[in-house]
């Protein structure tokens, strides 16, 4: 006999009920007959002997109903009755079965069967948008290529590389004027400077034998300031070479010998020290100025020269 | 007889190590006064072990049963080996020092980029086949002058923090980048929008655990799609020494080491991302370099501070790519025609083999 009240006297509060499912607010029916998933009185599927639910199986609605001629057979006690595709007509048919059945079941029948219509359109919706496709990693894997990629980085010695490829570039000619310092001209004007200074000391200590003894006559050039470290000179200049004017003649000539050799001996003291870049133009009008230096530091041709 | 058996004992000893002589005298001795079997015993042991002395170990370590011994004789049998080897080293030093300028060159090291298994697709420079296929690709267009980048950059969905941040990076990175963030919409239906609005390229940077892990890289009229994986991405603050924001100037782009036709295609794609004549006054360069399949971003600052020396400072993010696959048309997962994919079983086996 089935005695709905025992049944529910003992399961629901009293002892165990292995469908139950206890939080702190609520307790959940697991069975998977029931019809709104809590634990109550009205919605035990084994406490109520005339009960009925919707439940989906691939996508198809189905209405069980389980009545109390029918206790006796479990496995005859739910009829299966399959539901429409058409949502309106679905609801006709569940109120068709479900005809003088008590108002709840009814009620929470249409309920379950609009939310499960209603997940199934999400999910044929789903299906159709953009699926995430879950790839597994291999830990090993990760970890071998992460490795690789070090090592590869260390050999990449990417800075190095980095700042080949420029040079190189640079090199090329595809940075045009923009960087003043163009490889080969550059380095062409220096060599040839090194070139100029070597020839002017040989020729140098050539006409040391030369122009001793010999006679100039030393015309006045135009001054060229790069030789002069400031005006100071230039009048220096202006006024040893009136000084020198009025001197007599013999003198002059004594001089001019004596400038000779100064400078022949100042261009080989100077040419060795600094780059003789203005040539011979500059030698004569030296002449002038160098005199004065060379009896400071020379007090041989000091005596001369007074 | 112990008296005779001792000494011969004593050679084999020279084999272990001494402190395990008296011990083994010991046994031996003990072993001896049990019994003629056990004698027996020793003396054939003694004679395997004679022979053993005389001839380079045919036992191999791992036989020896007792894990110390073992041990000793197994680091034994290593110091020997070094030694040998420093030995050979020497000699082979003094060699060279008698011989001075007669000497053989040095013998260059192996690495793995002197051993790597020939390519067969390696690009020859003067290969005609190669220069009418670069003509005619799908780049031709970018490369004759009649286009000019227009990059979309997007991510996955739902991006993080870190991954808006890389993107925002590199649009200025990039000229002519926009970002822009992804509804959920799927890449079939940006592409056309994407042409139809003149972008060239449609970068992808797809997100995995809040960090920046893929991306895919598609030429937009119909051109090309790479995808890769990113690894070790450094966002700009995370550089250290690095200098200021990169400025609106095009920078210029050094492609390094891209040496099959597989490589070439995909130096073609970075090339095109890139507008076509740079801004040398804005002095700044975008490298992809490729080392044993991995693709090394960087970009940076330059100053010549003479013909000789150039000073390089690192701006904007990096990171590292490898290449996953290489498709045909546009990105389609289901229907499209890859080039080329990677294939780890097949092609992770040889440590010399590389693709790109």
């Amino acid at each position: 006999m089935q005695h709905d009240d025992v049944i529910w006297d003992i399961i629901g509060n009293k002892q165990f009920c292995s469908f139950k499912v206890k939080t702190k607010s609520q307790n959940f029916c697991r069975n998977e007959y029931n019809i709104t998933g809590l634990c109550n009185r009205s919605s035990c599927p084994l406490a109520n002997s005339q009960y009925a639910t919707i439940r989906e199986e691939k996508g198809q609605c189905f209405l069980y109903m389980k009545v109390i001629e029918r206790a006796a057979f479990p496995a005859k006690m739910w009829e299966k009755v399959k539901l429409s595709k058409n949502y309106e007509k679905a609801l006709e048919q569940i109120d068709e079965n479900l005809i003088y059945w008590p108002r709840f079941i009814r009620h929470k029948c249409k309920q379950r069967f609009t939310k499960i219509t209603q997940y199934l359109i999400r999910m044929r919706k789903l299906v159709l948008k953009r699926q995430r496709k879950l790839v597994p990693l291999s830990r090993k894997v990760e970890q071998r290529e992460k490795r690789k990629e070090e090592k590869a980085l260390i050999a990449a010695q990417l800075d190095n590389a980095i700042e080949k490829e420029l040079l190189e570039r640079l090199k090329q000619g595809t940075y045009g004027d923009i960087y003043n310092f163009p490889v080969h001209a550059f380095d062409k004007a220096l060599e040839q400077q090194d070139e100029e200074s070597e020839s002017e000391e040989e020729e140098d200590e050539e006409e040391d034998d030369e122009d001793v003894g010999k006679r100039e006559f030393v015309a006045e050039e135009e001054v060229e300031e790069s030789d002069l470290s400031d005006f100071e000179d230039m009048n220096k200049l202006k006024t040893s070479s009136d000084e020198e004017e009025e001197e007599e003649s013999s003198e002059e000539e004594e001089e001019e010998e004596e400038e000779v050799e100064m400078e022949v001996e100042t261009k080989a003291s100077r040419s060795k020290g600094k780059s003789p870049a203005n040539g011979a133009a500059a030698r004569k009008k030296r002449a002038y100025v160098e005199i004065e230096y060379e009896q400071e530091t020379e007090p041989a041709s000091k005596s001369r020269a007074t | 007889m112990d008296i005779t058996e001792v000494p011969v004992s004593q050679d084999n000893k020279g084999k272990k190590k001494k402190n395990k002589k008296p011990k083994k005298k010991i046994v031996k001795e003990e072993g001896n006064g049990e019994g003629s079997g056990v004698e027996k015993k020793e003396v054939e042991k003694m004679e395997k072990s004679e022979a053993a002395a005389a001839f380079p170990p045919t036992f191999s370590v791992s036989e020896i049963k007792n894990k110390q011994r073992r041990h000793l004789m197994f680091m034994k049998l290593k110091q020997e080996k070094r030694m040998q080897k420093m030995q050979l080293k020497k000699k082979k030093k003094k060699e060279r020092e008698a011989l001075g300028d007669k000497a053989p060159p040095k013998e260059v090291p192996k690495t793995i980029e002197n051993q790597r298994v020939y390519d067969e697709t390696t690009v020859d420079p003067e290969d005609e086949e190669v220069t009418f296929d670069e003509g005619t690709d799908e780049f031709s267009a970018y490369f004759n002058g009649l286009t000019n980048p227009k990059v979309l950059i997007t991510t996955s969905d739902r991006p993080r923090g870190r991954t808006v941040r890389f993107c925002e990076q590199l649009a200025t990175v990039i000229p002519n980048a926009h970002v822009y963030y992804r509804r959920g919409l799927a890449l079939k239906r940006v592409i056309p929008q994407c042409v139809s609005r003149n972008f060239t390229y449609l970068m992808v940077i797809n997100e995995d655990r809040k960090v920046p892990n893929g991306m895919v890289l598609c030429h937009l009229p119909d051109g090309p799609t790479a995808h890769f994986k990113i690894s070790s991405v450094r966002l700009r603050k995370e550089i250290k020494r690095r200098g200021k924001d990169p400025t609106e100037h095009c920078p210029e782009v050094i492609l390094n080491n891209f040496t099959t036709r597989l490589g070439h295609s995909v130096g073609r794609l970075f090339a095109a991302l890139f507008p076509q004549d740079p801004q040398f006054v804005g002095r700044q360069v975008a490298t992809f370099h490729n080392q044993r399949d991995f693709i090394f971003f960087r970009f940076h600052r330059y100053i010549f501070k003479n013909e000789k020396k150039v000073g390089i400072q690192e701006l904007g993010p990096r990171f590292t790519l490898k290449l996953r696959s290489l498709q045909k048309g546009t990105f389609d997962s289901k229907f499209g025609e890859y080039e080329w994919v990677l294939k780890r079983h097949e092609m992770d086996a040889c440590r010399r083999k590389f693709h790109l």
